[in-house]
């Protein structure tokens, strides 16, 4: 029950909720709701691992994966774009398929061996500042530092550069981009693509550096659902996005750690004498999620902001057909 | 001029005299093509479904032919896919009454198990001594399962409704919720002897089956179809008739169609969402208690192998008309008994997915048809 252990573990597996909820940021940005997160993920889990156990190397491992599950969004892109299908019912289907598909493909990769990991290490300098260094920099996966500058890239990226501007215009008002020459389709596939390249990276971090290896659909364990319900905590704000995905990795961490020690703030802990009573515990992160859904949904009341205007609608330029 | 515009157009360079165009149907296609359609699209993801067998090492032939033998291959095993349809006649219908008002109640797998722990609540509790008649035992069991699965839909209803929370992400955490909370009573509280099971339950607690009466009609020998089976066809008559006879019925087709009309024409959505997320609630945990009576005859840990998912495309499938539910729950509950046994084991459910995925995609031909064009001749 150290709070710096704590804290470091629920970074690292926050990491995961990180790659899965700016993705989704992106794709939801420009217009395209994909509920097909946990699928995806579970697709870049499964290619992430059985490349690296076939290879020997996570690197190609990771590469796959966000190949894979960018290559199984297009699907959704298509059926949304293109067929102009409803994109909750295609969504939940991309995840159908994705879990699906990993189970089919990934059959018995749970016993496959063993893979070396993605590297881990310290940063110099940096994790000799006190706390925050023993949290943020030591002995962290490669990941989880990609993660830390994803934040402000991605943020960067889409309020202050000009494909960013496109990405929120496509997303908020897609006439009026298409009118000024942009590519309402061809954008929208684009960020399609990216949230399946980020919810591939998510699986791959998960098999690959925070719990490696295969454990079927307990390998996500739903949390690419915790990350398209984070985007809505999140305003489509990638720092919120970060603060939400670390809140929840170090909820996850404690409740694993909870159990542990016989005495719990000087009583007698409750949850060591009754190990029953961690199945209430094991409900906390998707409580949580419906607490974090309340809470996000009241205040884009409040603030009158909210979701990119156009998301969740085809976009049917004039008498073009198809 | 006219025919330099021509050459530029991207079709000039086209080898093939003839283009494929679609175009915005003006009219209702005849009654009988969106039938034709969905059948089309399931061949099409049984085919699909085949390559990505034959991909990861097995039969796709074989496959198949081993799901239609195991599955309809005689009255024995017909009978088992009856078994297996009853749950997913009952989920199907709540999704479907659910997604006719356009509220993504994904969460009919926690429903179903909420149900599953009502019924079971009356006879471990126990509210009813196990002496109690068959009469009073089921009734109870089965208003226990409703209002448990209701409860379970009233969560993210209310949510919707009071707080704008978006239904399909609340309505899935409640699914994890409810495995948790059973698992606790399966664990602790009801385990028998140490096992992650309940005890058995009393007879008079358990559906009646057909074989029970094999003394009567002994054809009836070995079959396992149970009352269940009724219960939902009544279920989806009792729907057909609010959604399509009742007032009801038609505000929450008209919420369904255009939210906005509904508003004007003074409907209550707020009130409409918390009771269709309750009926549809009910309806799947009614499954639960069909199954966990009629079935298992215990609570215990796996009681369903994604009854709540294959609802979702049962009910999608069925175009959300409350009998064609009970057809396509056959084909499905075919495809999960069959699926038990098939290496790998994750095929019936990537078959599900990909049935889903081609359906959704060929919605688009409801839409548009499909022209093909001879370029010369318009030229």
């Amino acid at each position: 029950m150290d709070p710096i252990i704590i804290l470091q573990a629920g970074v690292a597996s926050g990491t995961v909720l990180l790659f899965a909820t700016i993705g989704e940021i992106f794709s939801e940005r420009s217009g395209v709701l994909n509920l097909g997160v946990e699928g995806m993920m579970l697709i870049g889990a499964m290619s992430a691992f059985s490349t690296a156990v076939a290879t020997g190397n996570p690197w190609l491992g990771m590469i796959v994966a966000m190949i894979a599950a960018g290559l199984l969004s297009q699907v959704h892109a298509f059926i949304t774009i293109n067929l102009q299908a409803d994109q909750v019912v295609s969504g939940l289907s991309l995840t159908f398929l994705g879990t699906g598909l990993s189970l089919v493909l990934g059959e018995g990769l749970s016993k496959a061996g063993t893979i070396s990991m993605l590297p881990v290490f310290s940063i110099p300098l940096l994790s000799q500042i006190p706390f925050i260094g023993a949290v943020l920099f030591t002995r962290q996966s490669i990941l989880v530092y990609f993660g830390y500058l994803l934040i402000p890239l991605a943020w960067y990226y889409i309020n202050r550069t000009r494909p960013g501007l496109h990405l929120r215009a496509v997303g908020e008002y897609p006439a009026a981009a298409d009118a000024l020459g942009i590519s309402v389709y061809r954008l929208r596939y684009f960020y399609v693509f990216i949230g399946g390249v980020f919810a591939g990276l998510a699986g791959a971090t998960i098999s690959l550096a925070i719990s490696p290896g295969w454990f079927s659909e307990m390998t996500t364990s739903g949390q690419g659902w915790i990350a398209v319900g984070l985007v809505i905590f999140s305003q489509w704000d990638p720092w919120r996005a970060a603060f939400g995905a670390y809140i929840f990795g170090a909820l996850r961490r404690l409740i694993l750690d909870i159990q542990g020690p016989m005495i719990l703030f000087g009583i007698n802990n409750p949850f060591f004498y009754n190990p029953y009573w961690g199945f209430f515990l094991q409900m906390l992160p998707y409580a949580f999620t419906i607490i974090v859904l309340v809470i996000g949904s009241r205040e884009a009341v409040r603030k009158r902001l909210g979701a990119p205007a156009a998301l969740g609608l085809p976009y049917i330029r004039g008498e073009r057909g198809l | 001029m006219g025919k330099v515009m021509k050459m530029k157009s991207p079709t000039s360079w086209n080898p093939f005299h003839y283009r494929i165009r679609f175009e915005k149907r003006l009219q209702d296609p005849p009654r009988w093509y969106p039938f034709v359609l969905s059948f089309g699209a399931i061949v099409l993801a049984l085919v699909l479904g085949g390559l990505v067998i034959a991909q990861a090492g097995g039969n796709p032939f074989r496959s198949y032919a081993h799901i239609a033998r195991a599955s309809f291959g005689n009255l024995g095993v017909f009978s088992d896919t009856l078994v297996k349809a009853t749950p997913l006649i009952l989920v199907g219908l709540a999704c479907s009454i659910a997604f006719r008002m356009r509220l993504w109640n994904i969460g009919a797998e926690g429903q179903f198990y909420l149900g599953a722990f009502g019924a079971s609540y009356v006879v471990l509790r126990p509210w009813l001594p196990p002496e109690t008649s068959a009469w009073i035992f089921i009734p109870v069991m089965i208003l226990a399962g409703l209002i448990a699965g209701a409860l379970w839909g009233f969560v993210p209803g209310f949510l919707k409704a009071r707080y704008n929370v978006n239904e399909i992400i609340s309505s899935l955490m409640m699914n994890y919720i409810a495995v948790a909370w059973n698992n606790y009573f399966i664990y602790a509280v009801w385990s028998e002897g140490g096992f992650q099971m309940s005890r058995m339950f009393p007879r008079t607690a358990w559906l009646p089956r057909l074989a029970d009466y094999a003394t009567q009609v002994p054809v009836f020998r070995g079959l396992t179809v149970h009352l269940g089976l009724i219960i939902g066809i009544i279920a989806a008559v009792v729907l057909w008739v609010i959604i399509y006879r009742s007032r009801w019925g038609y505000e929450i087709r008209l919420i369904g169609d255009n939210p906005q009309a509904a508003k004007y024409a003074g409907i209550n959505i707020t009130r409409n969402t918390i009771f269709v997320m309750m009926l549809s609630g009910a309806l799947a945990g009614l499954a639960g208690v069909s199954e966990i009576s009629g079935v298992v005859h215990r609570l215990q840990g796996s009681i369903s192998p994604g009854y709540g998912f294959t609802g979702i495309i049962v009910a999608w499938l069925a175009k959300l008309n409350p009998f064609a539910v009970i057809l396509v729950s056959v084909l499905f509950g075919a495809l999960i008994l069959a699926g038990r046994e098939i290496q790998p084991s994750g095929i019936p459910k990537m078959i599900q997915g990909i049935i889903l995925v081609c359906l959704i995609a060929s919605d688009f031909l409801l839409r548009y048809r499909v022209r093909i064009i001879n370029l010369q001749e318009e030229a």
